[in-house]
């Protein structure tokens, strides 16, 4: 297939592991520890694991699964949102597919769906209009979810509805941003991160400028990179490339795709609806300054929070979760205590097991379960060792 | 096209053809009386005409003798048919409805000889579909070369269920000689199937419209007894057959590595696809080994005969894309592992719930 198979050239990927290999091994030598490179996007997390690249890498490169899932970052309180959303007569409620899953305190909107509730997968917010125009009257609410990546077409989605005088169509606003997050992660204590993979899709439309303060605050190389496995090496050697010279600057390995200056038409049709919240709650993550949108109040004629009443409960994650330890890359997903236990794809306790794009469950999936208890049970040993030895 | 019609001079039942001139299917032809034995005469019995239904018996019946002909154990298989929607490219809730079943006998080295066809109808449905359906489900039954021999009809209210529900119950005689089982298999063994992966899964997302794909992707629904004939003469020491339907062939692969307790591995490379299919996926963040499948099989079959086997599946024109796509091992039982085509190994896990399109 043209414009995919060039990307998964084992042959080019055995050149280019040689050169990650030996750069790794020269920057990682007294280090104590290996290169930790984090890849924010949760698409990036699934290619890693679809492809099996960290079954290709060398132990001196640890790759930390980021918070680009939104459907992971998302707090229980909003997915009851959702089902409350959903549960009220005459309201069709649409949504992505992989949110159907994503659980509530009480329930999941797939098992709301299964109790009567007129919930329906979508592909595009525009198909969500279109019921609309079809159900002229019902009310149809969009769940609208996402970074800057679905942000341009759900907005766009709005400006068509207010141009055909839909008046039957909401958004329920749950868009967040990837910069404060980041910021948020380079603040935190416990980070040990040597550098960054940078969103792909999200850049595509908000461009390479904004993430310049992590290369020149907080002196961390970060390189745009696309989806396909030889994208990922590809950008994986050019933090290394950068870390080996000394350099730490934004570079893009995705121009084929990922324009310097962003997308200034969809930036417009983003500006024009949404505006910054003053902050948003990240499952795992805890509350974020300026890291969400809402609706602006041109627009409130489209905003579910203002059509319907909606309690927005917080709900505390699962105190045996460690959700946000992961999403920051303290520890693996098979370090978290419920891993594979009480926390499983059937029976996700913690958010990051529900999407394929989250860390927990694409190592579940994908991953080599039955090491990973043999790694826990090692490290579980050893732990109790030290605590021996203290005592 | 073998279009079944009934013979003029057929007289073992008193035919009434044309009886039927309401155009929808009303709660009267459920009723018991006059108007549903109008509609199964007029429809189904006229479609599946044959001598065992036309006697318009409570039951079918079946000369011992005359079955064991055949072989040495009797087979017996059923299955629900509740696709959405009714016809897509490829085929027809009919034609899937006798083509699953057969498969179903034929994957345990059944050769298939009757069917039952007991149809749930949502009141509202027009008559001229279900007699296409009938049609299609008698041309599919007439070109396998068995016979739908007893069958029952009921309809019921609007909402009550999705336009047509069908199950058929199937029989068939499993020949002298032949031990399939999803425990035989041993590591070693060659994995193969018959063909292009993922085709009815990617039709009917299609034909569902919800995407506006406009792609040329059709079912691959087929009764697939002659090509496992063939299989199964060409290598009688076959351990284990399966059609990979729902869940595609990554559920069948795990079943086997469970219920064998064998290791398997899989290459990404030599697993066919369709163009069509994997774009598709790509677009949807879909993974075609857990797509549905009608017309595929999966086998595991002992390495000295998977070349032979191959060819001779390959000469058949339902397994011209026939591939041998790994095979079973010894390390870690219970579990698939593919190689990717990158280069990068990765686990091939059973999917937890239905396979929901990534959101970017």
């Amino acid at each position: 297939m043209r414009y995919v198979d060039e990307f998964r050239d084992p042959e080019k990927a055995k050149t280019l592991l040689k050169e990650i290999t030996s750069l790794s091994a020269r920057l990682q030598s007294g280090k104590g520890r290996p290169l930790q490179i984090m890849e924010v996007c949760g698409g990036h997390t699934h290619a890693i694991f679809r492809y099996g690249i960290e079954t290709m890498l060398p132990d001196e490169i640890e790759l930390v699964h980021g918070p680009g899932c939104p459907v992971c970052v998302l707090p229980m309180g909003r997915v009851d949102d959702c089902v409350r959303l959903a549960e009220i007569p005459g309201v069709i409620f649409t949504t992505f597919g992989d949110a159907m899953r994503v659980p509530g305190s009480k329930k999941s909107l797939l098992q709301a769906k299964s109790e009567g509730a007129d919930v329906r997968m979508v592909y595009s917010p525009l198909d969500a209009l279109r019921i609309a125009r079809e159900n002229p009257d019902e009310e149809v609410v969009f769940f609208a979810l996402g970074f800057e990546t679905t942000m341009p077409s759900t907005a766009m989605t709005v400006l068509r509805a207010e141009a055909a005088g839909i008046t039957n169509f909401s958004l329920f606003c749950n868009h967040i941003t990837i910069i404060p997050t980041v910021k948020a992660i380079l603040d935190s204590p416990e980070l040990e991160l040597d550098g960054f993979l940078g969103p792909g899709h999200v850049s595509m439309v908000i461009g390479n400028a904004p993430y310049k303060f992590i290369a020149e605050q907080y002196g961390k190389p970060i390189v745009v990179a696309g989806f396909e496995p030889l994208d990922v090496l590809h950008a994986l050697w050019m933090v290394l490339k950068q870390l080996d010279e000394g350099r730490s600057e934004v570079e893009n390995q995705y121009a084929r795709v990922v324009p310097d200056v962003g997308n200034p038409v969809a930036l417009d049709a983003i500006g024009k609806v949404f505006e910054l919240r003053e902050f948003f709650e990240w499952r795992g993550l805890g509350s974020i300054d300026h890291s969400g949108v809402r609706m602006r109040k041109l627009y409130e004629a489209y905003d579910a929070e203002k059509k319907f009443v909606i309690r927005s409960v917080k709900i505390a994650d699962p105190k045996s979760c460690q959700c946000g330890e992961v999403l920051k890359g303290v520890i693996k997903p098979w370090e978290c205590k419920v891993f594979g236990t009480g926390c499983t794809p059937e029976t996700p306790l913690g958010a990051l097991m529900v999407s394929s794009e989250g860390a927990c469950a694409a190592y579940y999936q994908f991953g080599d379960v039955e090491k990973i208890h043999s790694k826990r049970a090692q490290v579980q040993s050893a732990e109790a060792m030290v605590a021996g030895t203290r005592s | 096209m073998n279009v079944v019609r009934p013979t003029p001079d057929s007289s073992t039942y008193r035919r009434q053809l044309g009886c039927i001139r309401v155009p929808k299917v009303t709660m009267a032809h459920g009723g018991g009386g006059k108007a549903m034995r109008d509609l199964i005469e007029d429809v189904f019995v006229t479609a599946f005409d044959n001598d065992t239904l036309s006697t318009m018996e409570d039951q079918a019946r079946f000369r011992l003798s005359e079955l064991a002909v055949h072989g040495d154990r009797l087979a017996m298989t059923t299955d629900s048919y509740v696709i959405h929607p009714l016809r897509f490219p490829g085929g027809d809730i009919g034609k899937l409805a006798v083509c699953g079943t057969i498969n179903d006998l034929a994957v345990g080295g059944a050769k298939p000889l009757y069917l039952s066809c007991a149809v749930i109808i949502e009141e509202g449905l027009e008559i001229d579909t279900l007699r296409e359906i009938a049609g299609s489900m008698a041309r599919a039954a007439c070109s396998a070369g068995i016979s739908i021999v007893t069958g029952d009809t009921k309809v019921v209210d609007k909402g009550a269920c999705d336009k047509l529900f069908i199950n058929t119950t199937g029989i068939g005689v499993i020949r002298e000689g032949i031990e399939l089982g999803v425990g035989r298999v041993r590591p070693g063994d060659a994995i193969l199937v018959n063909g292009l992966l993922g085709d009815h899964g990617a039709a009917i997302l299609n034909a569902r419209g919800d995407m506006a794909l406009s792609t040329p992707i059709e079912s691959d629904c087929a009764a697939l007894h002659e090509l496992i004939d063939t299989l199964l003469a060409e290598a009688p020491g076959t351990r284990f057959l399966r059609d990979a339907t729902r869940g595609g062939i990554a559920t069948v692969l795990n079943e086997v590595a469970e219920a064998s307790q064998v290791g398997i591995l899989i290459h990404e490379e030599r697993t066919p696809l369709r163009d069509e299919v994997r774009g598709f996926c790509e677009i949807l963040g879909l993974d075609p080994l857990y797509l549905a499948n009608e017309g595929k099989i999966v086998c595991a079959l002992p390495p000295d005969q998977a070349e032979a086997t191959l060819t001779a599946m390959r000469n058949h024109p339902l397994g011209r894309d026939s591939a041998i796509i790994g095979h079973a091992t010894d390390g870690r039982p219970g579990r698939v592992v593919m190689q990717t085509v990158f280069g990068g190994r990765r686990i091939v896990d059973m999917l937890v719930g239905e396979q929901l399109p990534r959101i970017c």
